[in-house]
């Protein structure tokens, strides 16, 4: 399928320069090289400038109420296991009003694909500042800097026992599409974080890695059963040190060809190595950790929950209104 | 006797609700109308003895039934605090019989009842007219059970059961059919089944060796008149709303989905749903209120007929929501079992409060269908009601009932599924196929339906304001008041395929009783015995289309309610010029029939 399948008939009305505009492309890119027909596909949204994402995406599509997008998902894909669902939300939608759905879809593992569109800001109230806003961070609503510590998404994800977690830029369209293509075979609530830019309110949020000259030394893409390498030769890797006295585990940077670089396992069941992986970043001078950093098998909440209405069904012996009703102690009159 | 009234009341751990419940169960199988009422604290277990740890069940039984009562002609008395609070609280008629577990009157138990003297009947004030019958419940129950190998406390957890024994002997009750409801009740424990039994027989038995003081009653079959021939059993009105959504879906030919969060008194829906896979209803406990409206209107948009049960509180964290499902015109059934409030509020009480929230309470012009049920058994139809008006005009409807209602048990004709009326789910053209778009009507003002898994009807839907042609979003002036008054015009036709509101007692007499849900039954006493006009409103809005016609009618309109006067209000702007006379009560409990009369007649 053409990925123009998947493009509606509405003009896409993101800012000019909008990070927005590369992730609903990679979307109609992703969605046509999965193949699933249009009209087996909703795309759910919330409010924010990402949620108008649903507009511009030929298929069904629902743009509802500030912060409910990931229980109206979770309602169409869990009464319809067999539609494509997909979730488009962003940082204040996902993880302020909405941060309640958002730790229930993940815990009961409902097969979703969530966008997360991070541009560290809201955007469409003009403005102010959100929950992954960094501490000290100067907007209309914080005139003098904030004075809260942000959300880091992936710990939240993991924390909620999260089946997968990828981190992906709006410059960078392979990896975009890559992620957005695993999200969605993934059986399970899979979360993209696309970091965004927000030309008007916030730009350069993600500058440290977006920046074209930096990106290769500032974030490195990992791959599942590759080595971890970065550097705009590949000359460097990633490493585990562990504290001698504390026993804390360290991510460290080893030249590329030691033999302690790691290799990527996404499929690994015990978070700690990926809760490393998405902390990196210039605050621990290590690279951003992009691509699928997470990707485990669990049991789905929508195939459990029709699962066990089959099974009852079909053990059950009054399958009607009229046969439930003839089990009745009752007398005529 | 015609009717007679029962009120078991006891400590919050003694069972009073399951001796009440099977008490009238055992009246409906042998052929009595019942109406019941249960009365207990929010508490699952206040201290024990006190006045706050009091449970009571009240219940009419005989023909003519229309109320749980005002006062009781039995009462059982488990301890001193529920003596205490029956006496207070004048639950007994002066000639009432009061059975009271002497062997709960003791010198403890009256210090955790804050008595001042040691004795009781003097204390309390009980006249010389009620007949007390002192039974050794505590005593005699340990006598039964003496050979069971049970500990004290289990023995003690029996008693209810002597005391039921004794009731069912009281009232000609066979006791064949109370064990088989009995061993029916315990089936998964069967265990408790043996020395119930035992219990209950006891008691039954010292009612026979009782016969010299105390006579026993025979209440009189009800006739068959004015009743629709049929099977009947007693049902609680939670379990009708459960069981009315159950039979819209299969009459529908659609999925029935539930997304709600447990709150009292609604919570009893969410159990009944949950346990009724085998009619493949998907019962969801979301997260949050939020979570089970919206995960509701997921399942709407995505092509079932999808519903969520709440209480007040409830009510108020799901408006957003609702008005979601108004501006992206989705079906939807939103149950309100109403308590008092406002805030947490009285949770386990009755009240008629939730009125305006449901009419009114959204942001915008965001009008929605409300219906309510009138009786326990009424529950069932209207929420079947509630669900063929949802799904054949692309609404939110939310449909009132209340505590009163919802844990109360009235007689119920079971309906055959043939026999309720058809329902036709709102769909889409096939020639539509192609060019699709969620603004499209047909005549009578109802958006088309198509939902996910259609191919060709590929659209997007929207909380936004949408263009009244095409279906995006649209700011334009014009058809914003354009789009405002569609989705009034929608709900506003519904008053075509409504029925008229009845007139109900003497039409001819010059005062009309108004009411609106659950007051059906105690308004209908009342304008019996004032021999006097009743209407009594299901449908709220839209309003019945000859409200005014009857309401002009009458010289004298009294709106009877349990709030300061929403549903007056609200017919003072729906009809105006007519002179609206109300009355009106917030406790928390049911109206008692004789306030009203007496309101009425002077």
């Amino acid at each position: 399928m053409p990925a123009s399948d998947f493009k509606s008939d509405q003009y896409v009305r993101f800012c000019p320069g909008c990070g927005d505009h590369a992730i609903c492309m990679a979307l109609q890119k992703a969605m046509a090289q999965i193949g699933i027909p249009t009209h087996q596909v909703a795309v759910i949204s919330g409010i924010g400038c990402s949620s108008r994402m649903p507009h511009y995406l030929n298929t069904y599509g629902f743009n509802t109420i500030h912060g409910r997008g990931g229980a109206i998902a979770t309602g169409v894909k869990t009464s319809h296991p067999e539609l494509t669902v997909w979730q488009m939300s962003g940082d204040g939608d996902c993880l302020a009003i909405g941060g309640n759905h958002f730790i229930h879809e993940i815990r009961r593992n409902v097969d979703l694909n969530v966008c997360m569109l991070n541009n560290r800001i809201y955007g469409l109230t003009k403005g102010q500042y959100s929950p992954t806003s960094p501490k000290g961070f100067v907007s209309k609503s914080s005139p003098f800097g904030t004075v809260e510590r942000p959300f880091i998404p992936a710990e939240l994800v993991l924390g909620a026992r999260g089946t997968f977690f990828a981190r992906t830029l709006d410059v960078d369209m392979p990896t975009t599409v890559d992620c957005l293509v695993a999200a969605q075979q993934h059986k399970g609530c899979s979360i993209v974080e696309c970091l965004v830019n927000c030309v008007i309110f916030n730009n350069g949020t993600h500058a440290w890695i977006a920046d074209r000259e930096q990106r290769a030394e500032h974030s490195i893409i990992l791959r599942h059963g590759e080595k971890m390498l970065f550097g705009k030769d590949n000359d460097k890797g990633l490493a585990i040190e562990i504290a001698p006295q504390t026993f804390v585990p360290k991510i460290v940077v080893v030249p590329a060809d030691d033999s302690r670089v790691l290799i990527h396992d996404a499929t690994q069941t015990d978070p700690t190595l990926h809760r490393l992986l998405a902390l990196m970043g210039p605050e621990n001078e290590l690279p951003v950790a992009l691509g699928v950093i997470r990707n485990v098998e669990a049991e789905t909440y929508d195939e459990a929950v029709n699962n066990q209405i089959r099974e009852i069904r079909d053990k059950a012996k009054a399958k009607s209104f009229d046969e439930l009703t003839a089990t009745l102690e009752s007398f005529e009159r | 006797m015609q009717q007679v009234v029962v009120r078991f009341c006891g400590d919050s751990g003694d069972g009073m609700q399951l001796t009440g419940n099977l008490f009238s169960s055992l009246s409906a199988i042998l052929g009595h109308e019942i109406s019941t009422l249960p009365d207990f604290p929010a508490e699952i277990r206040a201290p024990q003895g006190t006045i706050g740890g009091v449970s009571g069940f009240q219940v009419a039984l005989g023909s003519g039934i229309y109320t749980p009562g005002d006062k009781a002609d039995v009462i059982v008395a488990m301890n001193a605090a529920a003596l205490k609070v029956s006496a207070m609280s004048k639950h007994y008629h002066e000639h009432a019989i009061l059975i009271v577990d002497t062997d709960s009157l003791t010198g403890k138990d009256l210090e955790k009842a804050q008595y001042k003297t040691n004795n009781p009947f003097t204390e309390l004030g009980i006249p010389e007219s009620v007949q007390i019958v002192p039974v050794a419940l505590t005593t005699l129950t340990k006598e039964a059970l003496k050979d069971s190998g049970l500990d004290n406390k289990s023995m003690l957890k029996s008693r209810n059961m002597f005391a039921l024994g004794l009731i069912c002997w009281l009232f000609y009750l066979p006791m064949d059919e109370a064990i088989h409801l009995l061993e029916d009740k315990f089936k998964k424990k069967p265990a408790l089944i043996e020395p119930n039994t035992k219990v209950m027989v006891d008691g039954y038995n010292y009612g026979q060796n009782l016969a010299l003081s105390v006579n026993q009653i025979r209440v009189e079959e009800s006739g068959s008149k004015n009743h629709e021939s049929g099977r009947y059993t007693s049902i609680a009105g939670n379990k009708a709303t459960a069981w009315g959504l159950i039979a819209a879906a299969e009459k529908a030919g659609k999925h029935l989905f539930l997304g709600s969060y447990p709150i009292t008194p609604a919570t009893d829906i969410l159990h009944e749903l949950a346990s009724r896979k085998d009619m493949n209803v998907m019962a969801i406990q979301a997260e949050d209120e939020i979570a089970g409206v919206c995960t509701a209107i997921g399942a709407a948009f995505a092509g079932d007929l999808a519903c969520t049960t709440t209480s007040g509180p409830g009510l108020s964290l799901k408006s957003e929501a609702i008005g979601l499902a108004v501006m992206a015109e989705l079906p939807l059934v939103v149950v309100d079992v109403q308590r008092g409030g406002p805030s947490t509020g009285l949770p386990t009480k009755t009240e008629q409060t939730d009125l305006l929230q449901a009419l009114y309470g959204r942001n915008g012009e965001c009008p929605a269908v409300v219906l309510a049920a009138s009786s326990s058994a009424n529950c069932f139809d209207f929420a079947y009601e509630a669900c063929k008006i949802a799904l054949e005009n692309m609404t939110p409807v939310i449909l009132l009932t209340d505590t009163y209602l919802a844990n109360g048990t009235a007689l119920w004709r079971i309906p055959k599924l043939a026999e309720l009326p058809a329902i036709k789910p709102q769909s889409v053209p096939e020639e539509l196929k192609g060019h699709f778009n969620p603004a499209l009507r047909d005549e009578r003002g109802v958006r088309y339906w198509a939902f996910p898994g259609m191919e060709g009807f590929e659209h997007r839907n929207i909380g936004l304001e949408r263009d009244a042609e095409r279906g995006t979003i649209s700011t334009n002036p014009e058809n914003h008041e354009k789009m405002v008054r569609a989705r009034q015009a929608k709900i506003a036709q519904i008053a075509n395929v409504i029925p008229d509101v009845q007139v109900q007692g003497n039409a001819k007499s010059g005062t009309l009783l108004v009411g609106w849900g659950s007051t059906e039954g105690h308004l209908h006493a009342a304008a019996n015995e004032l021999n006097c006009a009743l209407a009594q409103f299901n449908y709220i809005h839209p309003l019945p289309k000859n409200t005014r016609e009857v309401l002009s009618r009458y010289k004298r309109v009294i709106v009877c309610e349990l709030n300061t006067g929403q549903f007056a209000n609200y017919l003072r702007s729906q009809v105006p010029g007519i002179a609206i006379e109300q009355y009106n009560e917030i406790q928390g409990q049911p109206f008692a029939v004789e306030r009203i009369v007496k309101y009425a007649g002077k």
